[in-house]
């Protein structure tokens, strides 16, 4: 039964929390609390008042069962009355429940807001500490906009209690980081600075967080805080262990104050102020020197506490990069910790030597650690202890060291724990690579690698080392040699296999010289692994037999039989059976100087980032393993007032965004041999999208929907280059010798999507225009019916031929929007226009555009042209006016979370009224006047038309001048029509 | 500090206090596998893990874990201590704590979370002022 219950026991409450412990079974526990919810239920709906007890009672078991881990569907009302309530209990209990269980969409949020902003006006510092733990416990935008310009207030007047204070400035915390936009900087911040040297060490401790959070992203304005936390750093290293009364914390003063403090020294530059720069530097001395005292206290709270400070002055030390002799001694204390016998120490000593690496001031200090990290590795029991010792490893490592590094972690593999072992894979594919003096050594590294942890590997790895043996000729002998024998094993992994097939299928005839690697044994090798692998390594080694037969005409035969046997021709998987047709075919008919051409060699590959690089980097963040240079910028630049303003990243302009694109592309054109130069005459036959000879046909599986292979395309053709190279050759090879066209849908033209939002809000305009070819728009819409004009100028003095456009919508689109259009005329004249009707029909709610291709000859080029068109869903709008009561009442029945979408997002243009106005009434929707209270706000109002249903729309746009920021919310009847609609709505600002 | 939980050896949730807006199903999912993860793991291993993109900075005391997620630049040392203090806080207010004061007076465990940290951070670290904000509450009551 219960143990002590202290203050106000609820009696009902322990007995109810008994008995579900009694429950044997989950199903016992579910019937119980059923039970009492039907209970509470009827309570609460009788016609009799519940006092407040009861009320707090049933409340408090809600909560209790919500805790448990069941939903609860009622109650709030009876939370928020209690609110109300004189009883500090009842008060409280309903705060806490709010503070749990509160749905920032519920209605009842009016009702909380008012109960606070009592509470905070009661002067009563034990209900404005309630209310504040409330507002700070939610911190829900409606809180930040209701209270963010009230409690900087309470936070500086001068007879505010302490204890409020620290709540307040907690609470404006919180606010600032759901809601920074409705938090106004002003005359008060410069009050709050100076809360650093408020007497009670509490103030001072909650107001050091909010200014360091503050200071982040204001920097200028919170400027003077550094010296004040400076002096106050002082005092409190400085100070006796007893000083602090009761903050001091096992005979360390005020551990927390001085982590925080020492955490907003963080968000600056070292002081410029020689004195404070002075003072701080006797400070983190000081530190130091502590760690070197005996203990006070035997307690782990003693040591942990110390710790805990002399850890982030080590941080602030490593930040600031800046006195070497610091670093040298932070990096002495961590070296004395790598062997502590207290795991958590060695853990943290671990991680923070990371970081230490990567100064140029303490970067050998740092190695000199290395056969203890290395031990390390070998010795510890705990997994994440050794994961932070790989990491290290990878931060010391330098052409000094990187053999032996690269050779503990490989040997580390072997036993490794698999939830590393890919990162370790990467990391060493990395390392061998950057610090690889000797190309075998890198080609040893990585065959080891695929050796020891085969599955681990990942395509980016093995493409890396082709990409590199192709792009160095010293090491193409030695790879081919060292793939061979490698492939003996009479068990290989499949990636030895697929970078066996690629290598041999390049450099074989490089060692067929040697009878024991003879054209035929290489072929024979490679053949004896074909049946074990799956489909996409069974079409590399297909490409590379046809390879072969360039390389080695001796054993054509051989190949063209193996790809004559049914089990290729007839094979069930497409890919498989196109290329045995297509290359026994090319072995066939082409001449030995077509063959020689179309399989020759493959060209460097440019230059870029490994791939690998941004693999690691995106599996652990930036900074982890970026390198020394790359550590540094991006740390000054993270330093208010640092130099460098933006850290370029060489590496990362190389790839845009995601490293995906790099090895999607590397997929398609890299290590698969393909049987074509890639040289720039034949860039040109992609480039002028004169569409792709049927042999390539089977590469790029050929979809009909625009995106996924035509991306492949652009980048496959031009990996680097963004804009269209010259179209230097027109008659390329492969165009003569396979006639050309063949439709693919060329990528999105540049701007199409700017163009496209353009047209959410008008009807008529240009939606494409180049040096050829202009598109014009004119449309109408009624209800779920419209009616497009696409008008096509030739704006040259030359013919347009096969003038071909194209609707294409997806497969989803098509089920919800149906496209009628006549073929226009292929022929359009120099200077003509052509026109071509699209009638449309709304059937169902849809998200995306349809795209309209076209393609056309001009001149001896093709073109090919895509763009977005601008039929959306709010074209099937119809406005509805009504009064504000009617609007509000509406607004109120779309209040499930499935209804709202919202929206918060930078104004693009300059906020004017009548622009606003005007983009409202043409996206569609009534304009609302005199509905909202505020009359800065916009409300919007209407029916979208399908032909399955009519969906009801209300809109809010709220603009913040002041931060040039506006929120958006949707309420409709359907989830995705809220979703589309602000999606579509949020882009016109 | 992002959130902290408390629970039980079998894996029951005891409290539970979020600092970031996340919906119930969200929370759901994060608790089982943290659970799940600090659970499997040896007395002797260290108290911090990598989780997501989170440090996690856990410790048992008796029946029952405290876990809380912090997140990068964060101090884990001082964690650690934060959820010592809280632990010292439970037993000063019950008299030597135990799992069955803080089920039974659940209510009163989050009372006293709330005056220690608020948003996430520490509030006040002093362990007379917070016990006397708790005790001035109390002789509210009636």
């Amino acid at each position: 039964m219960p143990a002590v219950s202290k203050g106000d026991g609820m009696r009902g409450l322990a007995v109810f929390i008994s008995d579900i412990r009694n429950c044997k079974s989950k199903e016992a526990e579910i019937k119980r609390i059923n039970k009492e919810l039907a209970n509470i239920r009827s309570k609460f709906k009788g016609d009799k008042a519940l006092d407040g007890y009861s009320k707090k009672k049933y409340v408090c078991k809600l909560l209790f069962i919500f805790l448990l881990g069941h939903d609860i569907d009622f109650g709030h009302m009876e939370a928020v009355n209690l609110l109300s309530s004189n009883r500090y209990t009842e008060k409280q209990i309903g705060y806490l429940f709010i503070s749990v269980l509160v749905n920032s969409n519920s209605e009842l949020i009016r009702l909380i807001n008012n109960a606070i902003k009592n509470d905070l006006a009661s002067r009563n510092p034990t209900f404005m500490g309630l209310a504040l733990h409330c507002i700070a416990n939610v911190g829900s935008r409606e809180m930040a906009e209701a209270f963010a310009g009230e409690i900087p207030k309470i936070l500086v007047a001068g007879d505010t209690m302490d204890s409020v204070k620290q709540s307040a400035a907690l609470c404006l915390l919180r606010l600032y980081r759901t809601s920074p936009d409705f938090v106004p900087m002003g005359d008060w911040t410069s009050r709050v600075v100076h809360l650093l040297n408020d007497q009670h060490l509490g103030v001072v401790t909650a107001a050091t967080s909010l200014i360091t959070t503050l200071a982040q992203k204001n920097p200028e304005e919170f400027k003077t805080s550094v010296s004040l936390a400076v002096s106050r750093l002082s005092r409190i290293v400085t100070s006796a262990s007893t000083d602090l009364q009761d903050y001091t914390y096992y005979f360390v003063p005020a551990p927390w104050l001085s982590v925080k403090l020492l955490r907003l020294l963080q968000c600056y530059p070292p002081p410029e102020d020689a004195a404070v720069r002075g003072r701080l530097t006797e400070c983190l001395e000081t530190i130091l020197n502590k760690a070197q005292e005996p203990p006070k206290s035997k307690k782990v709270q003693h040591s942990n506490a110390k710790n805990a400070v002399l850890f982030e002055a080590i941080s602030l030390i490593i930040h600031h990069d800046s006195e070497p002799n610091l670093l040298v001694r932070a990096c002495n204390q961590l070296g004395q910790f790598l062997q502590h016998r207290e795991t958590n120490l060695r853990y943290l000593a671990l991680e923070s030597m990371c970081t230490l690496a990567s100064s140029e001031f303490s970067h050998e200090a740092v190695k000199t650690h290395i056969e203890t990290v290395i031990n390390a590795l070998k010795t510890e029991r705990d997994v994440s202890v050794r994961q932070r010792a790989v990491d290290l490893l990878y931060a010391m490592c330098d052409r000094s060291n990187a053999q032996q590094i690269v050779a503990e972690m490989l040997n580390y593999l072997e036993t490794a724990d698999y939830s590393i072992r890919e990162e370790i894979v990467l990391k060493v594919a990395i390392l061998a690579e950057k610090y690889a003096v000797d190309y075998t050594w890198y080609v040893d590294t990585i065959l080891n690698l695929i050796r020891i942890a085969g599955d681990y590997v990942s395509e980016e790895v093995w493409y890396r080392v082709i990409q590199i043996v192709i792009n160095r000729d010293d090491v193409q002998g030695y790879a081919a040699k060292t793939v061979f024998e490698a492939l003996q094993a009479p068990a290989c992994h499949e990636n030895l296999v697929k970078v066996g097939g690629y290598i041999l299928g390049e450099f074989g005839n490089l060692i067929a010289g040697d009878p024991r690697s003879s054209p035929l044994i290489q072929f024979n090798l490679l053949h004896s692994k074909f049946h074990l692998c799956s489909v996409p390594t069974r079409a590399l080694l297909l490409s590379t037999y046809i390879k072969f037969v360039n390389l080695f005409p001796e054993i054509k035969t051989t190949i063209q039989d193996v790809l004559r046997s049914d089990s290729q021709l007839k094979n069930a998987d497409v890919e498989l059976q196109q290329r045995a047709v297509e290359y026994l075919r090319l072995s066939t008919i082409a001449s030995t100087d077509i063959l020689a051409t179309v399989l020759e060699e493959m060209p460097p590959f440019p230059e870029r980032e490994s791939s690998i690089l941004a693999k690691l980097k995106k599996k652990k963040g930036p900074g982890t393993v970026t390198d020394l240079e790359e550590i540094k910028k991006e740390r000054n630049s993270d330093v208010n007032g640092g130099t460098e303003s933006t850290p370029v990243n060489a590496s990362t302009v190389a790839l845009p965004d995601s490293p995906l694109q790099g090895s999607l592309a590397e997929l398609v054109i890299g290590p698969r041999p393909r049987p074509s130069r890639l040289n720039s005459s034949h860039l040109a036959i992609h480039n002028l999208q004169t569409g792709i000879p049927p042999l390539f046909k089977g590469f790029f599986t050929s979809k009909s929907t625009p995106s996924p292979s035509a991306d492949l395309l652009g980048l496959g053709a031009a990996p680097l280059t963004s804009s269209a190279p010259p179209p230097s050759t027109t008659g390329s090879l492969l165009v003569d010798v396979f006639s050309d066209s063949a439709s693919v849908v060329a990528p999105l033209a540049p701007g199409s999507e700017d163009n496209f939002a353009r047209f959410v809000c008008k009807n008529n305009g240009v939606l494409f225009e180049n040096q050829l070819l202009q598109i014009g728009l004119k449309s109408e819409f009624r209800q779920n019916l419209g009616r497009m004009f696409i008008f096509y100028g030739n704006k040259t003095s030359t013919q347009f031929l096969n003038f071909t456009p194209t609707l294409i919508c997806s497969d989803e689109l098509q089920s919800s929007l149906n496209l009628q259009t006549k073929p226009v005329d292929p022929t359009v004249d120099g200077g003509a226009q052509v026109q071509q009707v699209v009638n449309i029909e709304c059937i169902s709610d849809f998200m995306e555009a349809p795209i309209l291709n076209i393609q056309f000859r001009y001149g001896g080029t093709f073109q090919n042209i895509s763009v977005k068109l601008p039929i959306t869903l709010n074209k099937f709008f119809q406005p509805t006016e009504m009064a504000s009561q009617d609007f509000f009442q509406r607004w109120k029945q779309l209040s499930n979370p499935q209804q709202e979408m919202q929206n918060i997002f930078k104004a693009k243009h300059p906020m004017d009224t009548e622009i606003t106005k005007a983009k409202i009434i043409g996206f569609g929707s009534a304009l609302l006047e005199e509905v909202d209270p505020n009359p800065a706000n916009f409300v919007g109002a209407g029916i979208i038309h399908t032909k399955t249903t009519q969906i009801g729309c209300l809109l809010r746009l709220e603009p913040n001048l002041q931060a040039q920021m506006y929120r958006l919310t949707l309420r409709t009847s359907k989830e995705t029509v809220s979703q589309r609609l602000c999606e579509l709505l949020s882009e016109q600002f | 500090m992002q959130f902290m939980l408390l629970f039980s050896r079998q894996g029951k949730l005891r409290l539970q206090k979020w600092y970031v807006p996340l919906s119930d199903k969200e929370k759901k999912k994060i608790t089982r596998e943290l659970v799940q993860t600090v659970l499997a793991r040896k007395p002797k291993m260290c108290s911090f893990l990598e989780w997501r993109d989170l440090k996690i900075v856990y410790k048992r005391y008796a029946s029952l874990y405290f876990c809380c997620a912090i997140e990068d630049q964060d101090n884990e040392l001082i964690t650690l201590e934060i959820i010592h203090r809280y632990v010292e806080l439970l037993d000063k207010y019950f008299g030597s704590v135990c799992e069955l004061d803080i089920i039974f007076n659940f209510e009163k465990a989050y009372f006293i979370l709330d005056e220690f940290l608020l948003g996430g951070e520490v509030q006040e670290t002093s362990k007379k002022n917070v016990l006397k904000a708790i005790e001035q509450a109390d002789l509210l009551q009636e």
